[in-house]
């Protein structure tokens, strides 16, 4: 069975209902803007192509080549959809990649799946996008900005990403940041090279074949400066906080102390009911016990109806 | 039909198949929603979402085997909340002298992440069972109908459509590769190149993978043309909501809501 796991596809658990909703809300308002552009820019054309390029990039991540000691490095495709597409049609090839793996292949939770968007889809997009078009500024239009700036996005987008999902994991208090921020980030430098080098042969054996796909000198579509601006920002902020995060894992607890309102919403509902309403019960070890016995009934009856089921269809034919 | 060994999807006849794609999708996000609000350390409860999964998984006719086998998937990322235990303060538990550090653990510490684990577990066991119990086809309706934008949704079926195209030729070139690469059996002797070199040649085949699937695109946009694409997404109208859908969909959430009231009165 195929089964790419991927450190950075994070699953359902592992972080709190307050931080997933917030990035689903982030996640939906940023991905929400790039299919209106998609929507008003592209052509017709495009809608195919997307559908397909996102397929392949699901495809490419089972390209893979050994490293050393069984394990491999593998692609993840945020830079070349970036390059190849442009940024806005790049994040929603990267949300359908993402959300497919979390929907079908339970790479990555559901209920985890805004968060993970925003890391792949929004960070490994934008800063991708500003990375690459930086250098291929400071190359002047010459054919070593486009390899060595994709290779250079692929690597700084991974690892700023998983800079973004130890934080979340972090703030959710799943993982403290002066372990998270340095394992999960150490770990990425180390993929993200392997990335690089793959998007590096990815992009010279295209280069050399259709060059006509890099879209040379034409001009750049709308908002993309917003994009740039933005993977900067993202890039700087995540460069600068984690390490920060991480030596002060105080402050991360400060912030996450800061969001107790989901708790404060639950304070009422205590009251409605106090514990002393229910006798008995209210004891943490007789609870258990008697959701274990509900648990086992409830079990029992539906495999013994499943049995019972199945034995009156087959008399039935 | 071309059945792909990436399919998740269990063709059986079972109550659990039959139930509207809609009704599961909506269930399915509640149950892992459910699990997450549920407070840390709420056993009792988490026994009963088990129960409740467990049970859909015995009705789907699935087997409890094979869901457990495909959650194990998950396991690897448990190792992101281990340090949780030590880190956590709390009352003593036992400590673990490595080197000249002294890792203490703790009782809240051990219990936050059996949490995760477990929520994480429950959530997974979920999610198996969606996939693998409705076609995909109607899980892009159940998508449409909670008001997934349909130009999204049209991208995740295109998507579908041509993955197992794409992952099939993606083997192809990996085949091919092995097929034109010398490999010595001897000991000791490595074959095609430095790392950075097979890196790059890995590189190559994926230019090459991206390359035809440009190519393909072209053709399937042609092919669309000449059926009558004009640039719009079209969807068939959805299927009628009957109210025995609308019982089971309230059935379902109030069971949920039942359990997370239970957890979140007791523990919360």
């Amino acid at each position: 069975m195929y089964s790419p796991v991927q450190p950075m596809h994070i699953p359902d658990g592992f972080l709190s209902t307050l931080v997933s909703i917030v990035f689903w809300v982030i996640s939906i308002v940023v991905l929400g803007y790039a299919l209106k552009r998609v929507g008003k820019d592209l052509g017709e054309r495009q809608m195919p192509l997307m559908g397909v390029l996102a397929a392949a990039i699901f495809a490419g991540q089972m390209l893979n080549f050994s490293v050393a000691g069984g394990t491999s490095g593998h692609l993840l495709g945020a830079t070349l959809a970036t390059i190849l597409l442009g940024p806005w049609a790049a994040m929603i090839v990267m949300t359908s990649v993402a959300s497919i793996q979390a929907l079908i292949f339970q790479d990555g939770g559901l209920l985890a799946l805004g968060a993970n968007l925003f890391n792949m889809a929004v960070i490994g997009v934008m800063v991708s996008y500003f990375t690459y078009t930086s250098v291929q500024k400071l190359a002047r239009g010459k054919a070593w900005g486009i390899f060595t700036g994709g290779a250079l996005a692929a690597w700084t987008s991974i690892v700023i990403a998983s800079l973004a999902a130890a934080l979340q994991l972090a703030l959710s208090g799943t993982s403290p940041a002066n372990i998270a921020v340095p394992a999960m980030g150490g770990i990425h430098m180390i993929i993200g090279l392997g990335e690089g080098l793959i998007t590096f042969g990815a992009l010279a054996f295209l280069y050399a074949t259709r060059r006509d796909l890099f879209h040379v000198g034409e001009a750049a579509p709308k908002g993309s400066k917003a994009i740039w601006v933005g993977g900067l920002a993202i890039a700087a902020l995540l460069a600068v906080l984690s390490p920060l995060a991480s030596t002060h894992p105080d402050g991360l607890e400060w912030v996450a102390g800061q969001k107790g309102f989901l708790e404060a919403a639950r304070a009422p509902l205590y009251n409605l009911v106090p514990n002393y309403v229910f006798p008995g019960i209210s004891n943490g070890s007789l609870a258990t016990i008697v959701a274990g016995i509900i648990g086992v009934v409830l079990v029992f009856a539906v495999a013994l109806g499943v049995a019972y089921l199945r034995r009156g269809r087959k008399r039935s034919k | 039909m071309h059945i792909h060994f990436l399919d998740p999807y269990r063709p059986l006849t079972s109550p659990i198949h039959a139930l509207d794609a809609r009704i599961k999708f909506v269930l399915t996000v509640a149950f892992i929603l459910t699990a997450s609000l549920t407070p840390n350390a709420a056993w009792p409860v988490y026994i009963l979402l088990l129960a409740v999964v467990l049970s859909v998984e015995i009705l789907s006719g699935l087997g409890i085997g094979y869901v457990l086998k495909r959650a194990v998937l998950a396991l690897p990322f448990a190792l992101a909340a281990l340090p949780v235990i030590f880190t956590i303060k709390g009352q003593m538990l036992f400590s673990l002298p490595i080197g000249s550090w002294i890792f203490t653990a703790s009782v809240e510490g051990l219990e936050r992440f059996v949490s995760v684990a477990f929520k994480s577990w429950l959530s997974i066991q979920a999610a198996i069972v969606l996939a693998a119990s409705t076609q995909f086809p109607e899980l892009l309706q159940a998508m449409r109908a909670v008001g997934i934008p349909r130009l999204l949704v049209g991208m995740f079926g295109l998507m579908w459509r041509y993955l197992f195209v794409l992952v099939d030729e993606a083997l192809r070139l990996m085949r091919a590769r092995t097929a034109r690469s010398g490999h010595s059996g001897e000991a000791g002797k490595r074959s095609g190149g430095s790392v950075a070199w097979r890196a790059r040649m890995t590189g190559g085949l994926a230019g090459n993978l991206f390359l035809r699937a440009f190519e393909r695109s072209d053709r399937i946009y042609v092919a669309m043309l000449s059926r009558g694409y004009d640039g719009e997404v079209r969807t068939l109208p959805l299927p009628p909501f009957t109210s025995l859908n609308w019982v089971s969909l309230a059935a379902g959430l109030v069971l949920l809501t039942l359990l997370l009231l239970f957890g979140i009165f007791f523990w919360g």
